[in-house]
């Protein structure tokens, strides 16, 4: 692995990229009342060039892009480092998050001389501080810093479930918010230990460092299990559907297609940048192991919910489960370890797509039919065609049929499964599919039925085709030329030290 | 010569005794009190490791402030008396969590044991730098905090005021914009306003001293912005002064202050010297003191904000 430079061309883009939403959520705070909207928004399309930015001169590098805060490298001083998954995964962050501003107008901007609400504050605010997070999550090469952007994450996240102040979203907010510190402070235990043992936290110092030795076992294991708690993979999804499904609809769309991914990332940052020298076959298949519960339980689940938004949000408990896969998959420098790498990354953005659009959608349904019962959907698709439709569109792409997004990362991995003779995992990966098609049916048959729905309020168009917009994105992943799966590989490490 | 790790051993079966007893106490508020006093025990412990700084942040913060909090967060629940009727957690829930933490415990202990001594550590590094190029300073550990790993410590900041919001945001919609209820109802007997007349301004001189010699000593921005947030609570529970409206733009200036002064001079390091968040070297100590003199009041102004809870005056949800 030939080391990145301390600061390379275009370094500071990485650190702008945090700091805009940073400034952003510190302007909002004074400025207050109807300004924090109009920041959130006006951030929006200069985040997106910034990430489009930094993709392109990763692309052109062919290699990471780095920058050393305070021209203090590590050891001591702090470096950002965007590589391929970065660099999409900042481009993904900030088309949803964009996509959840605009959607959110109509229910947070607030009329001209109307006093500051709670509820609009608190959004505005929190939706900027959770793509700054994101982005240092993204680019973040220091285990402590990441520990930071974790917080970040988890500050902004869990007052998003509560908006709407209702004694069960606060019920909620607090289940998520107990899970998730536990999640945080397992994380930095594990930080701790690592950085006892070896002294540096950069990820790059630690990957040339670090030996199978209990203390090493011990401190993933810690940090993995915080980081499953916020991902909210099976057995500790157990806060995410409620917290999930009670917030408003923007907010919905950005913790379950982003905030969750946000822990996952570091998990992969974890298994594959900071321990790829370790025997890594045994932790892997637990992961996977369950991942395929998730798959199970959350799809199962999801199939008995009678209300819309937590059959959403149960199908995220399933999809997280996917993510997983990725871990006996890719690990190790294997042949077919860039197929898994390419599948896990592919469920990452086609879910992250699907879900935000369905979660928009749903709450668009709620909003005009002034409920989110399925059971009375009934004749629902002709009065709110465009939005059904982005619910079927979205549900393609969970059920992984051609051509989706979804149907891509299922297929990658099903080829990997079967080229690494793992082939217990495509069942997994099948019997999801299945289900999904279960669940997504039972949002749509009701609702192409004929009958007749009342209209309480007719959504307005643009919000509808944002809602769409993100579908066919989750849907257009399906034509990814090769160049998009090389972009992915540009930094990834492959294990050139003890390769087994 | 000997009594010393008598006396290490005494204090460390004390705080196992006490963490023991915190749990144990069937009474919320007797549960509080042993959390203050291991609080404070950790920070001697913090001290004999050689780390007072961290003993300062300890005392203050794990001691002092979530002290406060706990006390003021347990008398409203008495207040809610629906609240405090909640199902006490089944016997395999207890022994579930109980078998974690002691798996937990059980491992760290072993591996604690089994870290190579000397322990690597970045220490005598940041030591020698703290004096250098990046900061200038005498304390190696504010030359970390505010050089070293200034993007840290910023963000840590926001993180900081998020807090405060998101405490802000569980109110109700109708007191937006007001203030937080008082942390005693009930009009202060003359003591309490005597102590607090004195103990106010003598604590906050000595929060400013902790602040100004924290470049050279033990001590800092957040400890000093910590000791000053305890002498407003002290003055706000003896009723001498009032929580302020959320909706005060003063009061937003000051939680931000700090991560903003921060965030600019971390900006305009990139003209001059070279790198974002970097300090020209001629002047890098008087901006580390510009830097934390901000620091301090965000931290005065966060803490006593999330004691005092959300906005009141609505509806209760």
């Amino acid at each position: 692995m030939t080391a990145t430079p301390a600061t390379t061309p275009g370094g500071f883009l990485l650190v702008l990229a945090v700091l805009l939403p940073a400034g952003g959520v510190l302007l909002s705070f004074v400025l207050g009342g109807r300004a924090a909207g109009k920041i959130a928004l006006g951030l929006t399309p200069v985040g997106f060039g910034l990430a489009c930015l930094v993709a392109m001169k990763v692309a052109a590098a062919g290699a990471p892009i780095a920058y050393a805060i305070g021209g203090l490298p590590p050891p001591l001083g702090i470096a950002l480092r965007a590589d391929g998954v970065s660099a999409v995964m900042m481009v993904a962050a900030a088309i949803i998050v964009a996509a959840s501003a605009f959607y959110a107008r109509a229910k947070f901007v607030m009329p001209e001389g109307a006093p500051e609400s709670r509820g609009a504050l608190t959004f505005w605010i929190m939706i900027q501080a959770i793509w700054a997070a994101l982005n240092l999550i993204f680019v973040g090469g220091d285990l402590f810093n990441l520990y930071v952007a974790l917080e970040l994450l988890t500050f902004a996240a869990v007052p998003l479930v509560c908006i709407d102040g209702r004694p069960e979203t606060l019920r909620a907010a607090l289940r998520y918010l107990l899970f998730a510190l536990f999640g945080s402070v397992s994380y930095l235990l594990g930080v701790a230990l690592l950085y006892g043992l070896y002294g540096a936290l950069d990820i790059s110092l630690l990957a040339q460092r670090v030996e199978a030795a209990p203390m090493v076992w011990t401190a993933a294991a810690l940090m993995t299990a915080g980081l499953l708690a916020k991902t909210a993979l099976f057995p500790l999804h157990l806060w995410l559907p409620p917290a999930h499904a009670n917030a408003p609809a923007a907010a919905s769309a950005v913790l379950s297609g982003l905030v969750v991914k946000g822990s996952f990332f570091l998990a992969l940052r974890l298994w594959f940048y900071v321990l790829p020298g370790l025997p890594t076959a045994a932790p892997s298949v637990v992961l996977g192991a369950l991942g395929a519960l998730a798959v199970l339980f959350g799809s199962v689940l999801a199939l008995r919910q009678a209300r819309l938004k937590l059959l959403v949000a149960y199908s995220t408990v399933a999809q997280i489960g996917y993510l997983f896969f990725v871990f006996p998959l890719a690990a190790g420098a294997h042949v077919w370890s860039p197929l898994g790498w390419s599948g896990g990354l592919m469920q990452v953005l086609a879910h992250a797509f699907a879900k935000a659009a369905m979660f928009l959608a749903a709450g668009l349904v709620a909003e005009a039919l002034g409920h989110d019962r399925i059971a009375g959907f009934t004749g629902a698709a002709r009065a709110l065609p465009l939005t059904f439709l982005t619910l079927g569109l979205g549900g393609l792409s969970l059920m992984g049929l051609p051509p989706s997004g979804g149907f891509e990362a299922k297929w990658l991995m099903l080829r990997a499964s079967a080229a690494s003779g793992q082939w217990l995992w495509s069942l997994p990966i099948l019997g999801g599919g299945l289900l999904a098609g279960g669940y997504v049916y039972r949002i749509l048959a009701p609702a192409l039925a004929d009958g007749e729905v009342e209209i309480k309020a007719r959504p307005q168009r643009s919000r509808e085709a944002v809602a769409l917009g993100l579908a066919v994105l989750a849907l257009a992943l399906a034509f990814a030329p090769r160049g998009f799966f090389d972009f992915l590989e540009i930094g990834r490490p492959s294990v050139s030290r003890s390769a087994p | 010569m000997s009594v010393l790790p008598l006396l290490d051993v005494g204090l460390a079966l004390l705080v196992v005794a006490v963490a023991t007893w915190t749990m144990a106490a069937r009474d919320l508020f007797a549960s509080v009190l042993g959390y203050v006093a291991y609080g404070l025990l950790l920070a001697l412990v913090w001290v004999r490791l050689h780390a007072p700084d961290i003993g300062l942040t300890e005392a203050a913060v794990g001691g002092g402030v979530t002290g406060v909090l706990l006390v003021t967060a347990g008398k409203r629940l008495d207040a809610l008396k629906a609240a405090t009727s909640g199902a006490a957690p089944r016997l395999r829930v207890k022994i579930l969590a109980g078998a974690l933490s002691a798996l937990v415990a059980g491992a760290l202990a072993f591996v604690v044991a089994s870290l190579p001594t000397p322990a690597p550590s970045l220490a005598p590094q940041a030591a020698a730098a703290a004096a250098g190029p990046g900061a200038g300073l005498g304390n190696p550990i504010t030359a970390v905090l505010i050089s070293y790993r200034a993007f840290d410590t910023m963000l840590e900041k926001i993180v900081l005021a998020l807090a405060v919001l998101g405490i802000w945001s569980v109110g109700a919609d109708a007191a937006w914009g007001g203030a937080p209820a008082p942390l005693r109802k009930a009009r202060p007997d003359g003591a309490m306003v005597l102590l607090a007349q004195i103990l106010a301004p003598i604590g906050a001189l000595i929060g400013v001293h902790i602040f100004w010699v924290g470049a050279d000593a033990p001590g800092g921005a957040f400890q000093g912005g910590a000791l000053l947030a305890a002498m407003w609570m002290v003055a706000m529970m003896a009723r001498l002064v009032e929580a302020p409206r959320i909706g005060s733009r003063a009061l937003r200036l000051a939680l931000i202050s700090g991560p903003a002064v921060f965030l600019a001079v971390g900006l305009a390091g990139i003209a001059m010297a070279g790198s974002f968040f970097a300090f020209p070297p001629a002047f890098a100590k008087a901006l580390i003191l510009f830097i934390e003199t901000f620091m301090v009041l965000s931290v005065a102004v966060a803490l006593p904000m999330m004691v005092a809870g959300p906005p009141e005056g609505g509806q209760e949800p």
